[in-house]
């Protein structure tokens, strides 16, 4: 291989591990929102993007939606999922140890996985192309609208994320029970509101990413939810858990790293480079690669 | 009294059921006389797989039809005696026991799929009944532990047989140099016949250069192609299901991936038109055991009468359970009696048989040698490429 050559795989490769970063940072910031305000690994989460990928499935081709009100649509429906789940199977445990907490979270992750199978069949099904696909050919370099689709999209909702973390009165909230749930609940914060607030964020994004990765590759099923979910998992931990700038670094980093591994040693050792980031960053840095320089959380 | 009256019909009819049922019974005893030969048929009518098993027995049924219209075998009629496995490997152990024991059947033909097939092999081979399949393409069916099945027979290829059949295609039709393989780590199916491919398409004279890997369930595969395309293939060969065949080419064609896709029987499948939409699918072929579109007479004949019999277009597990009726009355023929050792024997001895999709012998591990199809896609619809003969 040639140096242009070799170069003109490396752009190429990045712009594949950024597009599937971008979705894995979406699901990551659910992660790391729920964790840093209860501590806890939500393993249901990567069910809730598979959710939103049926929502917007549906939305598409029963409500015969475009694509930008489906996803809205779906990210609600997911918001809601979000909140009942909070609701009905860890608000009863908020005392109990973690866990506790912990295994219903992985319980509830299988109850919807099969739950779904039951009611809309192990079949996968093909999402209806509700945007099409153009592709750009830069000197060779292949961007896909949809790829910029998925970018624009995570950026945008990372953005306003920040934003209402950063600058409103929720997010002000979200900080405060962060920092100490005690303290806020003597501040007069609705700490249960709260919260319920914050699955309903996570889950939205995480239903975003569903229907993101439904229109891009076409196809989801009931336990599409499962792989991403574990990656995101990763994504949050190397950023920092906790920490939603992390989030967002995590993941697009794990998928630059996942495409450069793929591309450059073997696709065979793609999932395994993922994992093994896992046990180097618990090992050697486990409060994440973020987790010494910003302390805020949430 | 309203309630009464109820209990009384009810109790009428089940008597009259039963009656019936009796007569039923009484009925089939009565036709059990020499002059039929019962033959076992143990298919997939419910469960997961149902449509593989009706479709099955469609071909069978038909075929049987056929020659019974004609005066039968040895001038007696073939009866055959069917009975649901359920889609389970456990019932389809039942099944055959059924046949064997209760309806008395000197052969069986089914199950459709090879697990289900696997579980009845046992019985077969104690009760010494040969059994035929038509469709199960495991290479485990009839070869296990080094020892060859002696009850356990098919008539369509075995999987690793359409790696060759494409390395040929590849080498003789196309006339390619280069091929790159895009294999499912996570199935045998897949990684088998990419042993086979690699194998031929060497000893044909083309070079493998590049060898990548994925798993089911995967969805991005943008970095493994982006990586075979530098490595500039004539040709990708993809043994795998159409689940995440849909995928690759849908996005190898987004990544400028204008060169030919290859594939197996795999990819038989019409969601694989709707997952990698049809215009994507152009300039890619698979191999199968047979298409509707052949314009040998034999299959056009087939298809004339299937869609006589049953209304509806022959799939390939209506072919393939056709060809392999027309397999065991080729033996039965040949046997001329009803013993099980002599049907087996003339089961083993199959050679050059004329059915549907082809020619078909059966060589030393009871597993036929016969041609195979390639079938081209062209905007989302399977069209007949050609037939590679063994």
């Amino acid at each position: 291989m040639d140096a242009s050559s070799f170069l003109h795989q490396l752009v190429q490769q990045l712009i594949n591990g950024i597009s599937l970063g971008s979705i894995y940072a979406l699901v990551a910031l659910g992660y790391t929102m729920v964790y840093g305000i209860i501590k806890l690994i939500n393993f249901a989460h990567g069910d809730i993007y598979m959710l939103g990928a049926y929502a917007g499935f549906f939305a598409t081709t029963i409500l015969k939606l475009s694509f930008l009100p489906a996803l809205v649509f779906a990210m609600v429906v997911a918001a809601v999922a979000g909140i009942i789940i909070e609701r009905l199977a860890y608000r009863p445990l908020r005392n109990a140890p973690r866990i506790a907490v912990l295994i219903t979270a992985i319980g509830v992750s299988l109850l919807l996985e099969y739950g779904m199978m039951l009611f809309v069949t192990p079949q996968p099904r093909t999402f209806p192309a509700v945007f099409s696909a153009t592709v750009y050919n830069f000197g060779g370099l292949i961007v896909n609208s949809q790829q910029v689709l998925i970018l624009v999209t995570a950026v945008f909702l990372m953005v306003t994320l920040t934003y209402i973390v950063q600058k409103t009165m929720v997010g002000k909230a979200m900080r405060a029970v962060s920092y100490d749930m005690d303290a806020a609940r003597l501040m007069g914060i609705d700490v249960d509101k709260v919260i319920s607030y914050t699955f309903a964020l996570g889950s939205a994004l995480a239903a975003a990413a569903g229907v993101l990765v439904g229109v891009y590759y076409n196809s989801i099923d009931p336990l599409m939810g499962i792989m991403p979910g574990l990656k995101a998992f990763v994504a949050a931990v190397l950023g920092g858990i906790g920490i939603l700038p992390g989030a967002m670094l995590g993941g697009v980093l794990l998928g630059v790293v996942e495409a450069m591994v793929s591309g450059f040693f073997s696709s065979t050792f793609r999932d395994a480079a993922a994992f093994a980031i896992l046990i180097i960053i618990l090992l050697f840095r486990p409060s994440g690669l973020l987790g010494k320089n910003i302390r805020e959380k949430v | 009294m309203g309630k009464n009256w109820k209990k009384w019909l009810g109790a009428t009819l089940a008597v009259a059921m039963s009656a019936t049922l009796l007569v039923g019974c009484g009925g089939e005893k009565k036709a059990a006389t020499s002059n039929e030969i019962k033959i076992g048929g143990n298919f997939e009518l419910t469960g997961n797989v149902a449509n593989y098993g009706q479709s099955t027995m469609n071909g069978v049924k038909l075929a049987i039809k056929e020659v019974n219209e004609k005066g039968g075998v040895n001038g007696k009629k073939i009866n055959l005696i069917v009975a649901d496995n359920k889609s389970e490997p456990a019932e389809a152990a039942n099944a055959t026991t059924k046949l064997i024991t209760q309806d008395k059947v000197v052969a069986v033909i089914g199950p459709v799929t090879s697990s289900s097939l696997i579980a009845t092999a046992q019985i077969a081979t104690d009760k010494k009944i040969p059994v035929l399949t038509p469709t199960a393409t495991s290479p485990k069916v009839t070869f296990d532990n080094g020892k060859v099945r002696e009850m356990i027979f098919r008539s369509c290829f075995i999987d690793p047989f359409q790696g060759e059949v494409m390395a040929r295609f590849a080498a003789n039709s196309m006339k390619v140099k280069t091929a790159a393989i895009y294999v499912d780590n996570s199935s045998d199916y897949s990684k088998g016949l990419a042993e086979v491919f690699r194998n031929a398409f060497t000893k044909l004279g083309g070079q493998i250069v590049a060898e990548e890997a994925f798993l089911q369930k995967d969805t991005d595969f943008k970095s493994a192609i982006t990586k075979l395309k530098a490595s500039n293939p004539d040709v990708i060969f993809i043994p795998a299901y159409y689940q995440e065949v849909g995928m690759i080419v849908k996005q190898a064609r987004e990544m400028g991936v204008t060169i030919p896709l290859i594939g197996t029987d795999g990819w038989d499948s019409p969601k694989l038109a709707e997952i990698a939409s049809g215009a994507a699918l152009n300039n890619t072929f698979f191999s199968n055991h047979y298409s509707s579109e052949d314009k040998d007479p034999r299959i056009q004949a087939f298809v004339a009468a299937y869609k006589k019999e049953y209304n509806q277009n022959p799939d390939a597990l209506a072919v393939l359970g056709y060809d392999g009726a027309l397999m065991m009355i080729d033996a039965l023929k040949r046997a001329g009696s009803e013993e099980p050792k002599k049907i087996q024997e003339a089961l083993a001895a199959t050679k050059n048989l004329q059915v549907a999709t082809g020619v078909l012998t059966l060589d030393d591990k009871h597993n036929p040698v016969k041609s195979a199809v390639i079938i081209e896609m062209k905007d989302g619809k399977q069209t007949f490429k050609e037939k590679v003969n063994p």
